[in-house]
């Protein structure tokens, strides 16, 4: 049997991705889950604040999966949970291994990789110091707390301030903890405000920007940790240290698209968002290979993943039926003045149906600005904006009509900040 | 002149409230915005979530969260009554797990579905 379908993993992007080929047709689709529940990481991430852009109400995280979930089983989508995948191959046969089943190989018309991301870890980072118990990456003391019910530390200092770490600095105040600080290398949030606000602000937490951990302490345990001030470069600044008496250290420092299979498979990746390039509809260098949600680019918001992952699925769906038409012209998003990248990276200005999405990150926090879609000196679009961080991921339209009959080789993305 | 950063939405809209003029919002983009604009300088509050105690289920804890949102100044008290529950597999979300909790008003509802094992 060959599935019209076949997504490597049953987190937020492949439900998505598999709720919506169903939904364009697909009948033969199977999602390949190496834990023992679908969900993803929804399921340890147990605050509020998912939902509201697709379902319109404020949902936890594993009500958000509950309710693809039930999507899923009024479709004919087959799961296989503990099952690892081992490779997906150019012809598009996926490999996988679990005890239940042994070693089995699936084919496919259409393969979605939806694999998400994991944590960068103390060694990513190399922070200096003893090697003791209690440096924790902050996904992982989230999942110890809030699924399997153990409480990780007692005195806490959180490196980084990226959403996960912010969200921890709350969970572990309001189970008894003490949280001391919370410490980012760089002089903006990596997290978004209303974190920034509902997390830190709300129990007193102080935020060091401009700060980093250079050593730690500690024989067994975590005993202290080193904190200082950086200069612009991010050198630490002698004379500025501060000793901060904890028991433990998480890890907020970012988070790394998870693409062995990728790689392995050939597919081209983007070294700016460590995922596969990708044209309009999340197709790979690799035809009729897809890629979308976190392994595709680290997104902020789970909603965006759905969306994303619902446009992955219904090319899935129209590759595996082969209604897509072939040798399509080829234009290259190129990242100009303040954007750190863009993902798609190529579009294909005659497969869009109204408009393109692109979703891009600005390099630098910028206050009232344009986003220019420019082919060479030639202005396309612009999109106004309030303020930009890098922390909040951008999403423009870029309208099809505005590519006209033969479309540009090349667009420019680029940031024109309003002089203040 | 009261500055904040909105927290109902991802978009963290920067709010003023004037608290001399009946606590009139503006920098709001929805109507949301105006209301925790209006209520987190008279009676802030926010929804609690956590987690409680079960057996029987694939893991040891339940996410579970209240149904309303609930004073700022009560969360300790809502954590320390939701410390004592015990819940048994079977659960399915939005079964309530307390009701009126910390009396708050508002209920300890359970945030996902879990099967026994």
């Amino acid at each position: 049997m060959i599935y019209d379908v076949i997504v490597v993993g049953g987190g937020p992007a492949g439900l998505a991705a598999a709720c919506s080929a169903y939904d364009n047709g697909a009948r033969h689709i199977l999602i390949l889950e190496r834990d023992r529940e679908l969900g993803g990481i929804l399921n340890q991430c147990i605050h509020n604040g998912f939902g509201l852009h697709y379902f319109k109400e404020e949902l936890t995280g594993p009500e958000y999966a509950g309710r693809f979930v039930d999507l899923l089983r009024k479709t004919t989508t087959e799961v296989r949970l503990d099952t690892m995948v081992l490779s997906v191959t150019p012809e598009r046969e996926v490999h996988a291994v679990s005890a239940a089943e042994g070693y089995q190989v699936y084919r496919a018309k259409s393969v979605i990789l939806a694999m998400g991301c994991r944590e960068r870890t103390r060694g990513a980072i190399a922070i200096p110091g003893d090697r003791p118990a209690g440096v924790f990456t902050a996904g992982t003391a989230q999942r110890y707390l809030n699924m399997e019910g153990y409480m990780v530390g007692r005195r806490v200092l959180i490196l980084g301030s990226g959403d996960i770490g912010l969200i921890m600095a709350r969970r572990m105040t309001l189970e008894g903890a003490k949280v001391l600080a919370c410490v980012e290398v760089m002089p903006y949030s990596g997290g978004l405000m209303r974190n920034i606000v509902q997390c830190l602000q709300d129990y007193e937490i102080p935020l060091y920007l401009s700060h980093t951990i250079t050593n730690v302490e500690g024989r067994g345990r975590v005993e202290s940790a080193t904190v200082c001030r950086v200069d612009e470069n991010r050198r630490p600044i002698p004379g500025t240290e501060m000793q901060f008496d904890c028991d433990t250290i998480l890890l907020s420092v970012g988070l790394i698209p998870e693409n062995e299979l990728t790689r392995a498979a050939g597919i081209e990746i983007d070294p700016r968002t460590n995922g596969a390039v990708v044209y309009e509809n999340m197709e790979t260098s690799l035809p009729g290979v897809f890629a979308c949600g976190n392994v595709a680019h680290v997104h902020d918001l789970v909603d965006f993943v759905t969306a994303e992952s619902m446009r992955a699925g219904k090319a899935a769906a129209a590759f595996a039926f082969g209604l897509q038409p072939e040798n399509a012209a080829v234009t290259e998003l190129k990242n100009g003045n303040g954007v750190t990248y863009t993902v798609p990276q190529h579009i294909r200005p005659e497969r869009i149906e109204k408009a393109a999405d692109v979703f891009f990150r600005v390099n630098r926090i910028c206050g009232a600005s344009e986003i220019v879609v420019a082919d060479g000196e030639r202005q396309l679009c612009a999109f106004p904006r309030d303020h930009l961080a890098p922390g909040e991921m951008e999403h423009i339209m870029i309208p099809r009509k505005l590519l006209g009959e033969v479309p540009p080789a090349q667009l420019t993305v680029s940031i024109r900040e309003k002089q203040a | 002149m009261k500055e904040l950063v909105c927290i109902v939405c991802p978009k963290g809209c920067r709010l003023h409230v004037d608290e001399e003029n009946g606590f009139a919002v503006t920098g709001n983009s929805c109507p949301r915005g105006a209301e925790y604009g209006k209520n987190e300088l008279q009676n802030p509050t926010r929804v609690l979530t956590s987690t409680v105690k079960i057996s029987g289920a694939l893991h040891s804890r339940c996410p579970v969260k209240t149904d309303r949102p609930v004073a700022k100044g009560k969360m300790f008290d809502v954590m320390r009554e939701l410390a004592a529950v015990e819940l048994q597999a079977p659960v399915a979300v939005g079964d309530i797990v307390l009701s009126d909790i910390a009396g708050t008003g508002a209920n300890l509802i359970a945030a996902k579905t879990m099967n026994l094992q």
